[in-house]
C-alpha cells in the first residue's frame, strides 16, 4: 500500500486536488469545503516534500500515465527543477488555503464557497499537472484547466467590485489566445518530430530537417507561454486581474500562477530546443533579454504611480517576473539558478503582501489604496508588522529573501560581463525604493484619520501570514536549501535536453 | 506559383481565418464580438491541426490488413477533439461572463465599461434573483 502511494506520487499530486475540487463544488457548508481544500493542498505539499528528497541527488522521476510507455503516453517527470518548482508552489498553496477561509468569508457569498474552493483546487492541480508533464500537447490541456478556473476565482470578486468582472474578461480572451498561440507551435513542431514527447522531441529536433517551421513553431510556442507568465509587454491582463480578484486569489495567484508559466518557458527553451541551441541563444539575448529589462521598468514605474495598493503590488509582480525572466533568459548555470531561487523567494515575498492586504481589506471592509491605509500602522500593527517584513524583503534588504534573490541574480549577471544589464537592474532596484516607501510612510507615519473605528485583526489571517513572513527571514538567514535546490535545477535543466 | 497555392488551399484558409478571429480579438469594441472573433480564430487552429493529419489518398486509420493502404494519422485529429472541447468550455465561459457583465453594467461595448465610473464600481451588481432567493 505505502509503496503503491509512493509509486504514484506523481499522479496524485494532480488527481487528488481534481478529484475533491467536485465534491467541495457540492457541499453547502463553506467550512467543510475549506477543510476540503485545506486537505487537497495539504495532501500535495507533503507530496511535493517527497518528491523533492527523492530527486534531491539528481534522480529524475519518470512517471507513465496509465502504464502506456512515453513516447505513446503521456509521461509526468519530476526531475530537481520540477520538483523545487513544486515544492513552492505547493507550500505557498498550502499557506494560502489556510489564510483564505476568513478572507472568503468576507468577500465571497456563503452560497458561492463550496465553488469557489471548487475552482481554486482546479487551479493548484491545473497548475501542478503544468510543471510535471512531459507532453506538450497534454500541457495545454492543464494551461486551460488552470487558466479557466482562475478566470471563474477573478470574476468572484464581482462581489465586491463589479471591474473583477471585465478583468477576468479580459484574462480570459488574452488567456485563451496565448494558448492557442502554443497550440499552433506544438502544431509545427509535431509536423516537424511526429512526436509530442517532450524528451523526444529535444532528441529529433537537432536532426530534423525543420527550416522555417522549426522557426515558426518555436517563435509561436513561447510567444504563447510569454502571454502566460505575463512578461512585457503582454502583461497587460495581471494588473487589473490581480488588483480586482478576491483577496485570496489575488494571493493565490500572484504566488504560483506564472510562476508555473515561467518553468515551462524554461522547459521550453532548455529541454525541448535544449538540442537547438542556436535559435534558443539568438530568442535569448535578442528578445526575451529586452523584455524582461523592459518589464522591470514598465512594472516599477506604474507601480509607483498607482494609488491602489493592489495594483500597485501587481504591477511590482510584473517587474519582478521580469527579474526571474533575466535570470533564466542568461541561460547560464548561475543565471538559472537566480531565475529558480527568485521563483521561490518572490512567491514568498507577494504571498505574504498579497496575504497582508487581504488582512487590510478584510478589516477595513473597503478597497485598500494609499487614503485608506493611512496610519494602518498603528492600527493593525500585527499585520502591518508581516507587511513591512514582506516589503522590505520585496526591497532586497539584506537578511531577507528578497536580498538572497537579487545577489544571486547580480552575481550571475557580473559572470557574464554585461555591466549595462547590471546597472539596469541596480537602478531598477532602486526605484522599487520609491513605491515601497510610499506604501510604507503612509502606512507607519501618518497618524489614522479622527474617529477612525478600531480594527480587528483576525489570527485566521495573521498566523499563516506570520508564517509566509519569517519564513522571508528565514529564507534571507539560511539560503543553503534553496540555494543548493536551485542549482540542482539548473544543471537538471540544462543538462537534460542537450 | 499558383499550383503551389493549390496544393496548400486548405493552410491558406488556415492563415486567412486566423488572421480575421485575431483581427476581431484586438480590434472590436463589442465583447460579444470579441468572443466570435477568439472561436474563429480557435477554428483555424483545429483545420490547422485536421490538414496536418491528412495524408493525400489516405483512408481512415482502421487496419484492413492490406499492406499497401495508405491511413491518415489520426492523432492530430484527436488531439484537435481535446481543443474543441477546451474552446467549447472557453466560449461558454467568456459568454457568461459578458452576460454578467452586462448586468453590472447595462452594456457589452469595452468603451462604455471604461468609462463607467468608478465611484459605482464599489456598489454590487443588480441581481433581483439571487437577490430575492436570499
Amino acid at each position: 500500500m505505502g509503496a503503491a502511494i509512493l509509486t504514484n506520487l506523481p499522479a496524485l499530486l494532480v488527481v487528488v486536488p481534481l478529484l475533491l475540487a467536485p465534491f467541495s463544488a457540492v457541499l453547502p457548508i463553506a467550512g467543510l469545503a475549506w477543510v476540503l481544500a485545506l486537505i487537497g493542498t495539504g495532501i500535495s505539499f507533503l507530496a511535493a516534500l517527497l518528491l523533492q528528497s527523492v530527486t534531491e541527488n539528481g534522480v529524475s522521476i519518470s512517471y507513465h500515465l496509465g502504464n502506456w510507455e512515453p513516447p505513446w503516453g503521456i509521461e509526468f517527470v519530476v526531475d530537481s527543477a520540477s520538483s523545487l518548482t513544486l515544492v513552492v508552489m505547493s507550500g505557498l498553496g498550502f499557506l494560502t488555503t489556510l489564510a483564505a477561509r476568513h478572507l472568503v468569508a468576507v468577500e465571497i457569498a456563503y452560497k458561492d464557497s463550496g465553488k469557489f474552493y471548487a475552482a481554486w483546487l482546479l487551479v493548484i492541480g491545473g497548475l501542478f499537472g503544468l510543471v510535471m508533464t512531459a507532453d506538450a500537447f497534454n500541457l495545454f490541456v492543464f494551461l486551460e484547466i488552470s487558466a479557466l478556473a482562475s478566470v471563474i476565482l477573478i470574476g468572484m470578486g464581482a462581489g465586491t467590485d463589479r471591474r473583477a468582472l471585465v478583468a477576468s474578461y479580459h484574462y480570459l480572451v488574452i488567456g485563451a489566445v496565448g494558448a492557442t498561440f502554443y497550440v499552433i507551435g506544438v502544431g509545427f513542431i509535431y509536423a516537424i518530430t511526429g512526436t509530442l514527447n517532450m524528451g523526444d522531441m529535444a532528441n529529433r529536433l537537432p536532426d530534423a530537417a525543420g527550416g522555417t517551421a522549426l522557426y515558426v513553431g518555436f517563435g509561436f510556442m513561447v510567444a504563447g507561454m510569454l502571454v502566460k507568465a505575463a512578461i512585457f509587454p503582454v502583461h497587460i491582463w495581471l494588473p487589473a486581474a490581480y488588483g480586482y480578484a478576491p483577496s485570496a486569489v489575488s494571493t493565490l495567484l500572484a504566488a504560483i500562477a506564472t510562476k508555473a508559466a515561467l518553468y515551462v518557458l524554461a522547459r521550453i527553451f532548455f529541454t525541448i530546443f535544449g538540442g537547438t541551441p542556436e535559435i534558443v541563444d539568438i530568442a535569448l539575448s535578442n528578445v526575451i533579454v529586452p523584455l524582461a529589462v523592459g518589464g522591470i521598468f514598465v512594472g516599477t514605474i506604474m507601480a509607483i504611480y498607482e494609488a491602489d495598493i493592489k495594483k500597485m503590488f501587481a504591477h511590482s509582480s510584473v517587474a519582478q517576473i521580469g527579474y526571474i525572466a533575466l535570470g533564466l533568459a542568461l541561460a547560464t548555470p548561475a543565471g538559472i539558478s537566480a531565475g529558480f531561487i527568485h521563483i521561490g523567494n518572490h512567491a514568498l515575498i507577494k504571498g505574504g503582501i498579497f496575504m497582508a492586504i487581504g488582512g487590510f481589506v478584510a478589516a477595513l471592509g473597503a478597497r485598500a489604496s494609499l487614503e485608506t491605509i493611512t496610519g494602518i500602522g498603528r492600527r493593525m500593527p500585527i499585520t502591518a508588522t508581516a507587511f513591512l517584513i514582506c516589503g522590505l524583503s520585496l526591497g532586497g534588504l539584506p537578511l531577507t529573501a528578497g536580498f538572497i534573490s537579487k545577489l544571486y541574480l547580480v552575481r550571475a549577471i557580473l559572470e557574464t560581463d554585461s555591466y549595462v544589464l547590471l546597472a539596469l537592474v541596480l537602478i531598477s532596484s532602486a526605484l522599487s525604493v520609491v513605491y515601497l516607501w510610499k506604501v510604507m510612510e503612509v502606512m507607519w507615519m501618518q497618524p489614522a484619520p479622527a474617529r477612525s473605528p478600531k480594527l480587528v485583526e483576525n489570527p485566521a489571517i495573521y498566523l499563516p501570514l506570520w508564517m509566509v513572513a519569517l519564513g522571508n527571514i528565514w529564507f534571507g538567514i539560511d539560503a543553503g536549501w534553496i540555494v543548493g535546490a536551485a542549482r540542482l535545477a539548473a544543471t537538471a535543466l540544462l543538462g537534460g535536453g542537450a | 506559383m499558383i499550383e503551389q497555392l493549390a496544393g496548400s488551399w486548405n493552410y491558406i484558409i488556415v492563415v486567412i481565418l486566423m488572421m480575421t478571429g485575431l483581427f476581431m480579438v484586438i480590434a472590436r469594441a463589442n465583447l460579444v464580438k470579441k468572443m466570435i472573433g477568439l472561436s474563429i480564430f480557435q477554428t483555424s487552429v483545429f483545420i490547422f491541426y485536421i490538414s496536418l493529419g491528412k495524408m493525400a489518398g489516405g483512408t481512415a486509420p482502421i487496419l484492413d490488413g492490406n499492406p499497401d493502404t495508405l491511413y491518415s494519422n489520426p492523432l492530430p485529429h484527436v488531439l484537435i477533439l481535446t481543443a474543441i472541447v477546451v474552446g467549447v468550455a472557453t466560449t461558454a465561459l467568456g459568454l457568461a461572463l459578458i452576460l454578467r457583465i452586462n448586468e453590472a453594467f447595462g452594456s457589452v461595448e469595452e468603451d462604455e465599461i471604461i468609462a463607467a465610473k468608478a465611484s459605482q464600481s464599489l456598489a454590487r451588481p443588480k441581481r433581483p434573483t439571487s437577490e430575492a432567493a436570499e
